[in-house]
């Protein structure tokens, strides 16, 4: 529990990067949320023993750190965060798909593995994409961007809300746990009786804070919608480039598997 | 005509499950005045401040802010003349950053972009949080944040503020800040609390709500002097009105078993009062 909520709190920092002011960092939120958006969906398309393709990839989660001025290793640790999740899915692949794919001496590869690990690499990519993203733009930013990108209106207003309420929320769910963990004695797990009844608690404590999150709304003359003004951006000549640029480079890579490529080409001028 | 006076009229409020929050409150608070609402927990404080800007509806009676009585046609205008500040500023703060917070108001009245930005900034300044105002609300300090909470309602020019428990939650340094700043304040203002040395300093008037009821409604320093009437209605004489608890024991009503200071402990102790 506390594991998360270090991490959760830590999130507070990629606020803070997002503060930054980069070439990156001023460009228009929507010129970063297409070109990611567009490198999530070309990485995860790949076929599922898929490799080496994707690993060209890796150069535009590479190339933003070093644009954007971010600390890889922080980054890195947010990755390791989301990795067991992804190994989760992948981890019934080696028991299931026997298939020998690869032969290296004696060892024998299974179509499981390679599956396996091409998931692996595909959440290390999205993931880094998606954490960048928010460090070099910044969550409200997303949300108005993806709002002038036509998505309506209660949902990027129910994301930002969500981004608000995370930190109040994880306190408030460490702190139901701590109270537990403390009166139970060295006595380990959580049965479902006393597991249900706690979650109960901070579904109603949260619904009565919406409640107050209301009133104050009310109190300042909400009608319905939420108006920001501040940001001003415009999708200029540089968003242009930028999207342009990355997004032509995604599906030549998609296209064509670039280390192949490049061995044939290399083997070839060998021979 | 002035907006800065709120009345009730024989307010009563029964909550859906048949609580009975208000019996009968009735009171007038002219222009420029500080009033406290003290009070028991569950004796109505919070109950009344909800339909002071209409959050509720009371099951009888009247609500009268400046000239005219509270209805659905005028809420919008009464919500702006009253600015109400909530307990948890966690629940107030809800936009990503300080200045989208203190602008929603504004903006939801319509205004020009040029007045809000100065508007913003005023109120910013005012609660001595300027350099606070691209900070995400969730960096903040909680005396930060309370700071900030009522600089969200300023941007609104409101003529009546409305506070419940101010000093809630802040250390002693930040509560005097808090003190000092709503003193320098010169709208209507209703404060509610259980710090009831912050009314005592900040109020001329208090109002004691016991049970529904207002069982007194005077100036602060005969309200406070008054031990009956503060022991029928749970509450106690503000600290800074007991006498010193180490040269004069007996001013302060503390159990026997749990003497204040350890008698190995107790020095020579010198006092000018």
């Amino acid at each position: 529990m506390l594991a998360i909520n270090g991490s959760f709190l830590d999130f507070k920092q990629l606020d803070l990067l997002a503060l930054r002011q980069t070439a990156v960092h001023r460009l228009d939120p929507r010129a970063k949320v297409l070109t990611t958006l567009c490198f999530i969906v070309c990485v995860v398309s790949f076929d599922k023993y898929q490799i080496s393709a994707m690993l060209p990839f890796l150069i535009y989660p590479v190339a933003l750190i070093a644009v954007g001025d971010l600390p890889p290793g922080y980054i890195l640790r947010k990755i390791l965060f989301v990795l067991p999740f992804a190994l989760l899915v992948g981890l019934f692949n080696p028991i299931f798909d026997r298939q020998v794919v690869l032969q290296i001496g004696p060892l024998d590869i299974w179509g499981g593995w390679v599956s396996c690990l091409s998931i692996l690499l595909r959440a290390i990519l999205t993931a880094s994409a998606a954490i960048i993203l928010v460090a070099i733009t910044g969550f409200p930013a997303i949300c108005e961007a993806l709002e002038k990108l036509k998505m309506p209106q209660a949902f990027a207003v129910q994301l930002q809300f969500l981004y608000r309420y995370i930190f109040v929320l994880t306190d408030e769910g460490v702190r139901t746990a701590r109270a537990r963990q403390i009166r139970t004695f060295g006595r380990r797990g959580l049965d479902l009786r006393h597991f249900s009844s706690l979650v109960g608690h901070l579904l109603l404590r949260t619904w009565e804070r919406a409640e107050r999150i209301h009133m104050a709304m009310l109190a300042r003359g909400f009608s319905g919608e939420v108006h920001s003004t501040r940001r001003q951006s415009h999708f200029g000549k540089p968003e242009l480039i930028f999207t342009v640029c990355w997004v032509a480079l995604f599906i030549l890579l998609r296209l064509y598997n670039a280390p192949q490529l490049l061995g044939s080409l290399f083997t070839g001028s060998m021979q | 005509m002035s907006h800065h006076i709120v009345e009730t009229r024989h307010l009563k409020h029964i909550y859906p499950d048949g609580t009975i929050a208000l019996k009968d409150v009735s009171f007038r608070i002219e222009h420029g005045e500080s009033v406290g609402i003290i009070g028991a927990n569950g004796a109505g404080k919070s109950t009344l401040l909800l339909h002071l800007n209409g959050y509720l509806t009371a099951t009888s009676g009247e609500i009268i802010i400046g000239d005219d009585p509270l209805t659905k046609q005028n809420l919008a205008v009464i919500r702006r003349t009253v600015g109400m500040v909530f307990q948890d500023p966690d629940d107030q703060l809800f936009m990503p950053t300080v200045f989208d917070d203190v602008a929603f108001g504004p903006i939801n009245l319509g205004l020009s972009r040029a007045e809000i930005e100065t508007r913003v900034s005023e109120a910013l300044s005012r609660v001595e949080a300027g350099a606070l105002r691209d900070k995400p609300p969730y960096h903040l300090s909680c005396g930060e944040k309370k700071r900030v909470a009522i600089a969200t309602v300023l941007s609104m020019l409101p003529e009546i503020l409305v506070l419940d428990e101010p000093t809630n939650g802040l250390d002693p340094y930040a509560r005097r800040l808090l003190i000092a700043l709503l003193k320098g304040f010169h709208h209507t203002r209703i404060v509610t609390s259980h710090d009831l040395d912050m009314i005592f300093e900040l109020c001329e008037r208090t109002i004691v709500l016991h049970e529904g009821e207002v069982m007194a409604d005077g100036p602060t320093l005969e309200i406070f002097r008054d031990n009956a009437l503060l022991n029928t209605c749970r509450l106690e004489k503000p600290l800074a009105m007991q006498g010193c608890p180490v040269c004069s024991p007996e001013h302060r009503p503390l159990p026997k078993q749990q003497p204040l200071i350890e008698p190995h402990s107790r020095k020579p102790h010198q006092h000018n009062h």
